[in-house]
């Protein structure tokens, strides 16, 4: 594995070691990070994977350039991938689906022309890997989902997204760990926290872990703590 | 233990220290003093660790008052500050007696004082960093990303480590003109010649919409002929093209991926040069290479233990 590597600040390299969106990266990029991690300890600043890169911020002040193109090219030596299992943690999350919390269920069913019933099913029918958390705190970027049930973007973004809506954007799908705006097709909402500072590594979600979606019903989305406020249907 | 109690506030004044790191990968950006080199002068003077927490005050707007006496330092922009209406200039340390007030009003020159007090403004970090970040609800005195608002209670330590003069060739003008660096490089070689060649022989004027995420530079728009890209991570002072072809240089707040075509990132002394800079500043941008760019910024950073803390006035 000889990623392309590239200068893009005085203190940070751009690691990309795959061209294309696809679940089979993730094994990969999680290996390599795991090397990096062990060959500059603390002179590594931040490691940030995503999708099919790995953004490297060291420290400019210990190393130079060259001398962190030197480690990385040691460390990604003779790399093998993470078994599919060794790659994070595997995540339900259960969440409960209704038009109330997920105004753009009925919508995606139309599009999709099939019953909301099935949205959920499809959207509750495969492990997702984690592949980057970014847009906000404890905010995943999941996928691929059913390309039946993908949807583009809403055209106008809501101001307002409660948190833990769980939501659809082409073949991506994510749950808001608080309150933004966001132009995501909501279909539900998880009762969780998926951001806690108090927690121990502070997101639920890391990349390369893997989510399953549990569709729950109203009690138990109300037992586990859940805020049942309704949306404004999608006008 | 020495006391500052904010008696006005417009919100934005704001803690900050040296950033939050480590945590880039879980969504979480990295905040810190926007003009870094304004806030590591200021702990210097008071001999504190130089990214101890300090209060960035953009523009104006804050009113505080001393509930004991204490060893404070200003750095950064002169906003017309005034100490008992005595008028205060930047880039010293002073004495604050208990019953003193302390106020900022308007910019007179660069855009963000900042304020540090001995041993730092003390606040409970939020993953490892006191930094304030608004939007992810993070970091400041309460923990959740507000800013300084009237009845906030500030405590410090009464005495400072050491009391320091600042040389005086260090002191910048922010009313100079603006050159900033750029080390090329991200996509850069995607966008055409021409654009490369605007890019570094046109002016840029600093948009209305300059914020703690990013600044956007408006002038000859830059064409990006490349393929569309699958969203990477973002270093600080990242310069990024969105289709409309006017640059947006990526700041403390930033969010951490995006899928923009850039041109490379500014130099760490560019930021802090840029965190000084009022909407309609008139900017230039020069290529600088990377192992220029670092000696720079090691030659930078050497500056402050080597300066000599002699002529100590307290």
């Amino acid at each position: 594995m000889t990623p392309r590597i590239e200068t893009i600040a005085i203190d940070s390299l751009m690691l990309r070691l795959f061209d294309q969106i696809d679940e089979a990266n993730m094994p990969w990029l999680m290996a390599a990070a795991e090397r990096l991690h062990a060959a500059f300890g603390a002179q590594l600043i931040d490691l940030v994977p995503s999708y099919t890169t790995l953004m490297l911020h060291y420290d400019c002040l210990e190393l130079s350039e060259a001398q962190a193109l030197e480690r990385v090219q040691l460390a990604l030596k003779g790399l093998q991938p993470l078994a599919m299992n060794a790659s994070g943690q595997r995540h339900e999350l259960p969440v409960w689906y209704h038009p109330s919390v997920g105004p753009d269920l009925q919508p995606l069913a139309h599009r999709a022309g099939c019953t909301a019933e099935q949205v959920i099913e499809r959207h509750c029918s495969r492990d997702y890997p984690v592949f980057t958390l970014g847009f906000a705190p404890g905010f995943g970027y999941m996928g691929l989902v059913d390309p039946s049930i993908a949807a583009p973007r809403l055209a106008t973004p809501r101001q307002r997204v409660p948190k833990g809506s769980v939501g659809i954007a082409e073949r991506q799908t994510a749950v808001y760990p608080l309150v933004s705006p966001g132009g995501w097709n909501l279909i539900g909402r998880y009762p969780l926290a998926l951001f806690d500072r108090e927690r121990d590594g502070y997101s639920l979600l890391k990349p390369g872990d893997r989510v399953r979606f549990v569709a729950i019903d109203q009690p138990e989305f109300l037992r586990l703590g859940g805020d049942p406020t309704p949306m404004e249907p999608t006008p | 233990m020495s006391l500052l109690r904010v008696e006005h506030s417009l919100g934005f004044a704001q803690l900050q220290d040296g950033g939050r790191f480590g945590v880039r990968q879980l969504g979480v950006t990295q905040g810190g003093a926007l003009d870094w080199i304004a806030q590591h002068w200021a702990n210097w003077l008071l001999g504190n660790p130089l990214d101890a927490c300090v209060i960035e005050i953009p523009l104006g707007g804050l009113t505080l008052r001393a509930e004991a006496d204490g060893w404070l330092a200003l750095c950064g922009a002169d906003l017309n500050a005034k100490l008992d209406q005595q008028p205060l200039a930047p880039w010293q340390a002073f004495a604050i007696r208990s019953g003193q007030q302390l106020e900022f009003t308007q910019p007179r020159s660069g855009v963000r004082a900042y304020l540090a007090a001995a041993g730092g403004f003390k606040a409970t970090p939020v993953l490892r960093s006191v930094a304030t970040v608004m939007r992810e609800g993070l970091g400041g005195l309460h923990g959740d990303g507000t800013g300084l608002k009237s009845g906030d209670q500030l405590t410090y330590s009464a005495q400072p480590a050491i009391g320091r003069n600042m040389p005086p060739e260090a002191i910048p003008d922010y009313q100079s003109a603006v050159t900033l660096q750029l080390l090329l490089g991200a996509q850069s070689s995607q966008f055409n010649g021409a654009s490369l060649f605007a890019l570094f022989n046109q002016h840029w004027t600093l948009d209305q919409r300059a914020d703690r995420m990013g600044m956007r530079l408006t002038g000859p728009v830059l064409h990006y002929q490349g393929d569309a890209l699958i969203s990477e991570g973002i270093p600080l002072g990242a310069v990024q093209v969105p289709p409309d072809g006017q640059p947006i240089v990526l700041l403390n707040d930033r969010q951490t991926i995006g899928g923009y075509p850039r041109l490379g990132a500014l130099t760490p002394a560019s930021i802090a040069r840029l965190a000084q800079c009022a909407p309609g500043q008139k900017i230039r941008l020069q290529p600088i290479g990377q192992q220029q760019a670092r000696q720079e910024q090691l030659a930078l950073i050497t500056c402050w233990p080597v300066v000599p803390a002699a002529s100590s006035s307290f």
